[in-house]
């Protein structure tokens, strides 16, 4: 458990978005395929989940609809909307174009610069 | 469209909130249940699972509001559940709750009151037409007193009114053919409706150019409320004569409803021209230079460009023409300007209104320190409750919130019920008259401007006494207090409730010692010392210019009255005067009183130690020989005692 990285802020909705992406999901659901996606890598509280949720739905970015789970249990099931989906092409870029900078920042050896 | 969809979701979302509440729940539930069948399909018992998905789960109820939070809609609603929860603590508490109310209620009521009078007699200006430019001259002999011959010389000769016109009380009995009843008028020169930029509701009004001399317009204009009241709106009543003390006088039109004089503190029941004044008050004064009181004041709207300063240079330059041409009749004093309307109390009423509600609004601040202190008191009280919530997860800032809302709705309900009383208030003194022979009322009237004074007050105090407990609050460190229970104090809660308990005292001391010093006062007042017998004295008022005496027939009736009133058994002595204090209101005249060795006796060697106001009129003391010493001793009485303010 100590080894998972805390979550930087604003990447949780990233995280969130790229889920649904792959197929509707609900919240224990989207949880489990962060945990599948990233390797378990990532310390994600439960609950922290739900305000990240209900925030995309309200930017219109998520659509939700209540269903039957797979333990047949009722749930609310999200998936993206056209803008999600606008969204997350353009969040991806930012982010790797950010990476990209940052990793290249760091592994800069003296001799480089 | 964006802002109005999100107006709607936010209006939706605040009506939907139970909906949602529970839809959010099954969520959140639905989630645990899910993680708790994965638990149990991993060897554990179905409880012990359900247990530790829960305790994954994190702070449902914190949660929660954060996902309300992130839905919007979250003001509006964070406020009525304020709003709610504040009703029933403050249900809880209801000795707290009635005490903080009906301080408040006492406070804000104050000052709405003294607002409103404020606000009528200072900040709302006379209701005519530019009334901004309009000017009262307090000329001659005495401030607002002047006669017919210097108003008219002051109206021709200066160069910074557009027009002058002037006025003076009449109190006539009217008949109109069935019950004959007294009424206040103004008896107005011709231009005054013009000068005032005043139009008729019904017929015409009265112009310079009726004005053909002594008694050449029998013209009355009635008032809009005296026309309803007394006419019930007859709009046949213009081209009627009527009998105004026993004299025939035309009604030739009704003012605007709006209008209500020239004098704040009388509305006139009807306008004559001044020209026949004579009729009504049964004296002569359009030659009378000397007698300084036919005219109360004359207004006018100074021209543009003129400053009030250059015309009270040129008013005091026309009254040192006349001292100069007239210097027996005519004793000048320097001249001020006054605001129309109040004429020359305008500054002590100002003055006199101003300090009024500073008082009152130390009294509201005295309120809110008490408050104050109440609140940090009960927040102490309450710390467990907020110690326990701070746990439960809810933030400070929600807390706080959560106070304020409290300290608000105890300051609205206070404003509600100080409004109130303050209206009902304010209604009785629109309709008192303070003494029962004078048409003096006090304009006030409730409006929208008193009504928003008083919310503000009451939620600007709301939040000052409110915020007293903040720091309280933001310092509570909920585990000390869970461990150390609800006697927990910390000292420094204390200074602060102390330092408010010392500004309470330090205002209230101010207040008692104003109160009592005015109390003094008025007791002094009451029992002074008049130079004779207030007790078992009756008074009864006649008016013999009203009954049309006039001239030699009045000494006449006068003679039969006392002789009547003689005749009524326990009566010891019967005497007459003309006029008695305080109510001095009506034409009063003053007469220059000179030293021994004056040997020119004009007005301005008056001794100016001693004023000798009589009333205007024929003789004060019937002049029977018993009655001439009566007239002595008052004389005598006047200039030994105390009772004149002046000496």
């Amino acid at each position: 458990m100590t080894d998972q990285a805390q979550l930087l802020p604003g990447t949780l909705d990233l995280l969130i978005l790229r889920a649904v992406s792959l197929g509707p999901l609900h919240g224990y659901g989207i949880l489990l395929r962060i945990g599948q996606i990233s390797g378990n890598a990532l310390l994600i509280e439960q609950g922290a989940l739900y305000p990240g949720l209900f925030r995309l739905v309200r930017q219109g970015l998520l659509k939700a609809n209540w269903g039957t789970s797979e333990n047949n249990r009722r749930a609310k099931f999200y998936e993206l909307t056209a803008a999600g989906r606008r969204r997350l092409r353009e969040e991806t870029a930012n982010w790797n174009r950010l990476v990209t900078a940052i990793a290249s920042a760091l592994s800069v050896q003296p001799e480089e610069v | 469209m964006k802002l109005l969809a999100a107006l709607s979701l936010r209006i939706a979302t605040l009506f939907q909130r139970s909906q949602i509440n529970a839809e959010m729940e099954e969520e959140l539930r639905s989630h645990i249940q899910h993680r708790a069948d994965d638990l149990a399909r991993d060897g554990l018992d179905r409880a012990e699972a359900e247990r530790l998905a829960c305790i994954e789960f994190g702070g449902r109820e914190r949660i929660k509001e954060e996902c309300h939070e992130a839905l919007g809609g979250n003001f509006l609603d964070t406020l009525l559940q304020d709003v709610r929860f504040g009703f029933r603590v403050l249900r809880k508490s209801p000795s707290f709750t009635a005490a903080a109310v009906v301080t408040l209620a006492l406070a804000i009521g104050a000052n709405a009151v003294v607002f409103g009078v404020l606000d009528a007699l200072i900040l709302r200006p006379l209701n005519v037409p530019q009334a901004e430019s309009l000017y009262g001259t307090e000329y001659g002999l005495d401030p607002g007193f002047q006669s017919y011959p210097n108003y008219l010389d002051l109206r021709d000769r200066n160069r910074s009114f557009e027009d002058l016109a002037a006025f003076n009380f009449v109190f006539a009995g009217l008949d109109t053919g069935k019950n004959p009843s007294t009424a206040t008028g103004f008896a107005a020169t011709g231009n005054y409706f013009d000068v005032l930029r005043i139009q008729p509701y019904l017929g015409r009004f009265f112009h310079s150019s009726d004005e053909q001399g002594p008694n050449s317009a029998p013209f009355l204009v009635l008032s809009y409320a005296y026309w309803h009241s007394r006419f019930q709106d007859d709009r046949g009543v213009v081209d009627r004569t009527i009998q105004v003390s026993k004299h025939p006088f035309t009604i030739i039109g009704v003012t605007p409803p709006e209008f209500r004089g020239s004098l704040l503190f009388v509305s006139p029941d009807f306008l004559i021209p001044i020209v026949n004044q004579d009729q009504v008050n049964g004296e002569n004064i359009l030659n009378a230079r000397g007698d300084t009181h036919p005219i109360f004041e004359a207004i006018g709207h100074l021209k543009p460009g003129v400053t009030p300063d250059q015309a009270v240079a040129d008013v005091n330059a026309v009254g040192a023409y006349l001292e100069k041409t007239y210097p027996k009749e005519f004793g000048q004093k320097s001249s001020t300007l006054g605001r129309a309307g109040l004429t020359s109390f305008d500054s002590a009423v100002r003055q006199f209104v101003t300090g009024l509600m500073l008082l009152a609004g130390l009294i509201l601040l005295a309120a809110c320190a008490n408050l104050g202190g109440l609140f940090a008191a009960r927040a102490a009280d309450r710390s467990r409750e907020v110690a326990l919530r701070l746990a439960l997860g809810s933030s400070r800032k929600r807390i706080l919130r959560q106070l304020l809302t409290e300290a608000v709705l105890i300051s609205l309900v206070g404003g509600a019920a100080g409004l109130a009383g303050s209206v009902v208030l304010l209604r009785r003194l629109s309709t008192w008259q303070p003494f029962p022979s004078a048409p003096i009322h006090l304009p006030v009237s409730p409006d929208a401007k008193v009504y928003v004074v008083a919310l503000v007050l009451a939620l600007v105090s709301g939040l000052l006494f409110g915020i007293v407990p903040v720091r309280q609050v933001l310092r509570a460190n909920p585990y000390e207090i869970v461990k150390a229970g609800s006697s927990g104090r910390v000292g420094r809660r204390l200074t602060v409730r102390d330092a408010l308990l010392v500004l309470q005292i330090a205002i209230c001391a101010v207040l008692v010692t104003s109160s009592m010093v005015a109390v003094r006062g008025l007791v002094r007042s009451l029992h002074g010392n008049f130079g004779f017998e207030l007790h078992n004295a009756m008074l009864v008022g006649t008016n013999l210019a009203m009954a049309g005496y006039s001239g030699d027939r009045v000494p006449a009736m006068q003679r039969r009255m006392i002789h009547a009133m003689e005749a009524i058994p326990g009566v010891e002595r019967v005497g007459l005067v003309n006029n008695y204090p305080p109510l001095v209101y009506g034409a009063g005249s003053r007469v220059s009183v000179f030293k021994e060795e004056t040997r020119d006796l004009r007005p301005a060697n008056a001794d100016p130690r001693i004023v000798l106001a009589t009333m205007g009129g024929p003789p004060a003391l019937e002049p029977a020989e018993r009655d001439e010493r009566d007239a002595e001793t008052l004389v005598t009485a006047a200039l030994n005692g105390t009772s004149l303010p002046h000496y």
